[in-house]
Parts: C-alpha cells; sequence; structure tokens
C-alpha cells in the first residue's frame, strides 16, 4: 500500500545549515499492515510520517500511496501526534466530530460513528465534558477517535502513547490492537519503545540517526492476539535484543567513526 | 458554611480598608482644616458631585462614547491588521516596523495636532482614543494567532481545509484568550486617550470637566470627575471581562468539588 523508494529529505536550519534528515529510504507496507518505526531522537521516524501524509516534500526518491505518487496531503489518512491536541472549547463529542467538520463532511451524518467509537475506547458518558475535564490518557484516547471517525484506510501515529505514563500506555497500545483487529487498516506507528514497537507491530523498522536510515525491517512472528504474556516469550526477548543492538551498534559505530 | 466566610472575607476586607481610608481622609481634612482647593473632603466632594448630577450624566455620555468609540475602531483596524501578520511574512516585515514606530510616538504629543487636523469635535478624541487602544490589540492577537498548536495546523492541512476555514474553526478561537487580554489592556487606554482629546481641546465631557474645574479652584469638582471617569473605566474594563467569560466560557476555572 506504501512504497518509499530511495526517499531522502534534507532541509535547512533557520541559521541556513542543510540537515540530512533522512537518507536513502526504501520501504513496503503492505495493506492492513501494522508497522512500527524505532530508534533514537533525531532519526527522522517523524520527518517520515510527515512525508507519507503528503504534508511535506521529499527532497529526493518517490512516496507513492495506493501506487499513486504522493505530492500533498491525501484523504483517507488519519493522524495521531504525541499531543492531543483537541479543542479546548468543544466537548469530547465535537473533537471527535472536527475530523470529518474539516474534510466538509456533515457532522450530523457521523454522530452515531463518533458515538460508536467513544463507546468502543471506555469515553461513553463523557460525550459532553470538555477536553480540560478529562485525564492525559483519555485525552488521547478522543483524539484516536477523531482519526479514526472517517474510517481512513491509514493511520499514522506519531509517539501517540509518548506522553502518557506506562501502565496507561500499556493499556492504550492493547486498547488500539483491539481496535484494529476489529477494522483492520494500515498503521504506521512511531514509537521510543522497544517493547511497545514489537508488541505491536507486525513489521518493526528499526532506524539509526545521523542522517537518518534504516537499520533493519524485522518482520514480527508473534501470534495475534497479542497478550501481556509475550513479554515473557523468549521470542520476543530475541526481538527486542536484535532491535537494542541494532541502535545501539548504530550509536557505537558513530561513537568511533569522531 | 467556611466557603460563605471566606467568600465574605474576600469582599468584606477590601471593602473595610476602602471605607477606612475614606473616613480617615475625612477625618484628616477637618482635623487639619486643610483647604478645599488643596484637598477637598470626601463629603465635600460627594456634595458636589450630587449637586453636579444631571450635568455629569452629559459629560459622562461624550466621554463614554468617544471612549467606546475609539475601542470599537481599534479592533475593527487591529484584528485584520494582525492577521495579515500572522500569515503573510511580506507583510510582516512591511507593516510590524510602521506599527511599532506608531506606537514609539508620544500619543498625548500628537493629539494637539491630530485636533488641529481634524478638527474640536468628537470624532478627534475618538481618534486619539483609537491610536493609543489599538496597539496591545494588534500585538496580542498577532501573537495569539501565531501560537496555534502547529499539529493543528498540519491535522486542519491533511483534511484539505481551507486557509479561511482553518482560520475561523481553529486559528482565531485559538487566540481568543489572547485577544481578550490584548482587548483589557486597550479599553483602559481608549479611557485615557479620550480624556487627553478632550484635555486639548473640546467643550464637553468629563475630561474638560476636571480641565475647567481646575482652572476656577474647583478642586472637589475635579475630584469628583476623576472618581466618575475610574468608575467608568472599571465598569468598561469589567464589561470586556464578562464578555470573554461568555464567549470563552472554557477559560473559566475548573468547578470546585
Amino acid at each position: 500500500m506504501i512504497r518509499l523508494q530511495g526517499v531522502e529529505k534534507t532541509y535547512r536550519t533557520r541559521r541556513g545549515d542543510l540537515v540530512r534528515a533522512l537518507e536513502n529510504i526504501t520501504l513496503d507496507v503492505a495493506e492492513n499492515e501494522f508497522v512500527t518505526l524505532v530508534g533514537p531522537s533525531g532519526c527522522g521516524k517523524s520527518t517520515l510520517l510527515k512525508l507519507v501524509a503528503g504534508l511535506t516534500p521529499v527532497s529526493g526518491g518517490t512516496v507513492r500511496v495506493r501506487d499513486s505518487l504522493v505530492r500533498a496531503p491525501f484523504p483517507d489518512v488519519g493522524i495521531v501526534f504525541q499531543h492531543p491536541v483537541l479543542l479546548p472549547w468543544r466537548t469530547v463529542l465535537d473533537n471527535v466530530l472536527f475530523s470529518a467538520d474539516m474534510l466538509g463532511l456533515d457532522p450530523q451524518r457521523y454522530r452515531t460513528r463518533a458515538l460508536e467509537l467513544l463507546a468502543l475506547s471506555g469515553l461513553g458518558g463523557s460525550e459532553t465534558r470538555l477536553p480540560r475535564e478529562l485525564s492525559g490518557g483519555m485525552q488521547q484516547r478522543v483524539a484516536i477517535c477523531r482519526a479514526l471517525l472517517p474510517d481512513p484506510s491509514l493511520l499514522l501515529m506519531d509517539e501517540p502513547f509518548g506522553a502518557l505514563d506506562a501502565m496507561t500506555r500499556e493499556e492504550m497500545g492493547f486498547e488500539l490492537l483491539r481496535i484494529w483487529e476489529a477494522r483492520r487498516k494500515t498503521i504506521l506507528f512511531v514509537t521510543h519503545s522497544i517493547p511497545e514497537a514489537i508488541l505491536l507491530a507486525d513489521k518493526v523498522v528499526v532506524m539509526t540517526p545521523g542522517p537518518g536510515r534504516l537499520a533493519r525491517v524485522l518482520a514480527i512472528d508473534l501470534p495475534r492476539p497479542r497478550t501481556v504474556e509475550l513479554e515473557f516469550d523468549t521470542k520476543f526477548k530475541a526481538y527486542s535484543d536484535e532491535v537494542r543492538e541494532l541502535i545501539f551498534a548504530g550509536r557505537k559505530a558513530r561513537g568511533n567513526g569522531r | 458554611m467556611a466557603a460563605s466566610l471566606r467568600r465574605l472575607s474576600r469582599y468584606a476586607v477590601p471593602a473595610a480598608t476602602l471605607a477606612g481610608a475614606v473616613v480617615l481622609w475625612e477625618l484628616a481634612s477637618r482635623v487639619l482644616r486643610i483647604p478645599k482647593f488643596v484637598m477637598p473632603a470626601p463629603s465635600e466632594i460627594a456634595a458636589e458631585a450630587w449637586e453636579w448630577r444631571y450635568r455629569f450624566i452629559e459629560h459622562s455620555w461624550v466621554t463614554l462614547y468617544e471612549t467606546l468609540g475609539g475601542f470599537a475602531l481599534s479592533i475593527v483596524v487591529a484584528v485584520p491588521l494582525a492577521t495579515l501578520i500572522v500569515y503573510s511574512p511580506w507583510m510582516r516585515r512591511a507593516l510590524y516596523p510602521l506599527i511599532v514606530l506608531l506606537q514609539a510616538v508620544p500619543k498625548i504629543a500628537v493629539a494637539p495636532v491630530l485636533l488641529l487636523v481634524i478638527g474640536y469635535g468628537e470624532t478627534s478624541k475618538v481618534i486619539v482614543a483609537f491610536l493609543v487602544a489599538f496597539f496591545p490589540i494588534v500585538v496580542d492577537t498577532a501573537t495569539g494567532l501565531a501560537a496555534t498548536p502547529p499539529e493543528l495546523l498540519e491535522l486542519s492541512r491533511s483534511y484539505r481545509a481551507s486557509a479561511f476555514k482553518t482560520f475561523v474553526k481553529v486559528r482565531f478561537p485559538m487566540a481568543l484568550p489572547f485577544f481578550f487580554s490584548g482587548l483589557k489592556v486597550a479599553i483602559t487606554l481608549a479611557v485615557i486617550g479620550a480624556v487627553v482629546g478632550e484635555f486639548i481641546g473640546s467643550d464637553r465631557g468629563l475630561g474638560y470637566v476636571i480641565l475647567s474645574a481646575t482652572s476656577y479652584w474647583k478642586t472637589e469638582l475635579a475630584f469628583a470627575s476623576m472618581i466618575l471617569l475610574s468608575l467608568i473605566a472599571i465598569l468598561l474594563f469589567g464589561a470586556v471581562c464578562l464578555v470573554e467569560r461568555l464567549v470563552c466560557p472554557w477559560l473559566a476555572p475548573a468547578a470546585e468539588e
């Protein structure tokens, strides 16, 4: 569904220096695949998401979604950021309907679906509350419902659980999997957490910084639905060792190079 | 019980302090026999205000509509200007120095020239009030519009919403708290602007009353006008706060459990 070929991204800092954010990224993501991008800060994970969304142009190479070249934002995409960025004056329900509203769809026609999504995320009964009355985890659930409302076939998530505490984070991961298993879509999910990356994904893309490159793409062969117990599985342990090694090796190599 | 006591002390303590100060002032001017034209006693000010009650209504009305006229004009000019500055880097480079330059010129120094050019009617006072009031609205609104979280702008862009729709549904409402803090500064400045305009040359308004009262040594009348002017400023400030609370109910502090 997504095909990146030799993607490069350089941008200019405010001082005028050129920074290479991504170098020669080639990656294929199949329809309905759950792919996580993991790597240290500055490896261009978030930039990669923006390129796929068409929010910033590539400096070289091509990004294709469903065989069409991505040059600008296109519909059928949902985005979730690290911070929920809800509109403080809208109720929970109206925040979920925001995506339909901005897409130029009639929000009234999406009401039922919005209520269903909220109920599915355990927010039933909170429809008329304001964002500030919700915890961080609940706000992020609203942001996910907002992204899911138009039922996009591609979901881009940029460290969506990064600002949450460890317990909420784990809980939300399993919730996301449940929603995804009920209604499959392609997900690109950026994270800093190695266990999270493995637990959620069909495929883990390990990236290294300076400039951002793909270190390896690991296919995760673990049974679904995923459970907490998997973290004690020897296979899980082997995957996480492999990812850690790739990231650590990259760090070492750069250290020696200097 | 405890809550009502707390509320009582919140209003009662400042009210009692104010009343105490007034009583002390009255006693001091009687005991020390301070001449009326140097420092009139509160009772003398009150008597004079009562004497002037009908004329005061007329003069207050003039100052009030000069103030509100200047304030309204400053909103009408400042909001589009702030929008231009935020949306177009080119306009920002063109307009910002001009606006800052205009702000740097002491308006009190400009007022006589303005009156000379525009004339001695109410219009010139509206313009002076506008000139002093519009700067905080431009700066605060521009700051607010520029402070939209970038994620929200990216989200709007990914939904391919037009710039206008994003402005109406996201950017402007997000900037409202900044806009209102600009308005709160502007409304008190507008009162000052109107009075300064009246000082330079007019035959109506509270600024005129203060000026002519002092030239006749009627200090108690000047005091009465000043108090009235302060009351108007406080009421206008309160009105802006009220409108803010009505327009942005989500900013009110969360209800106490």
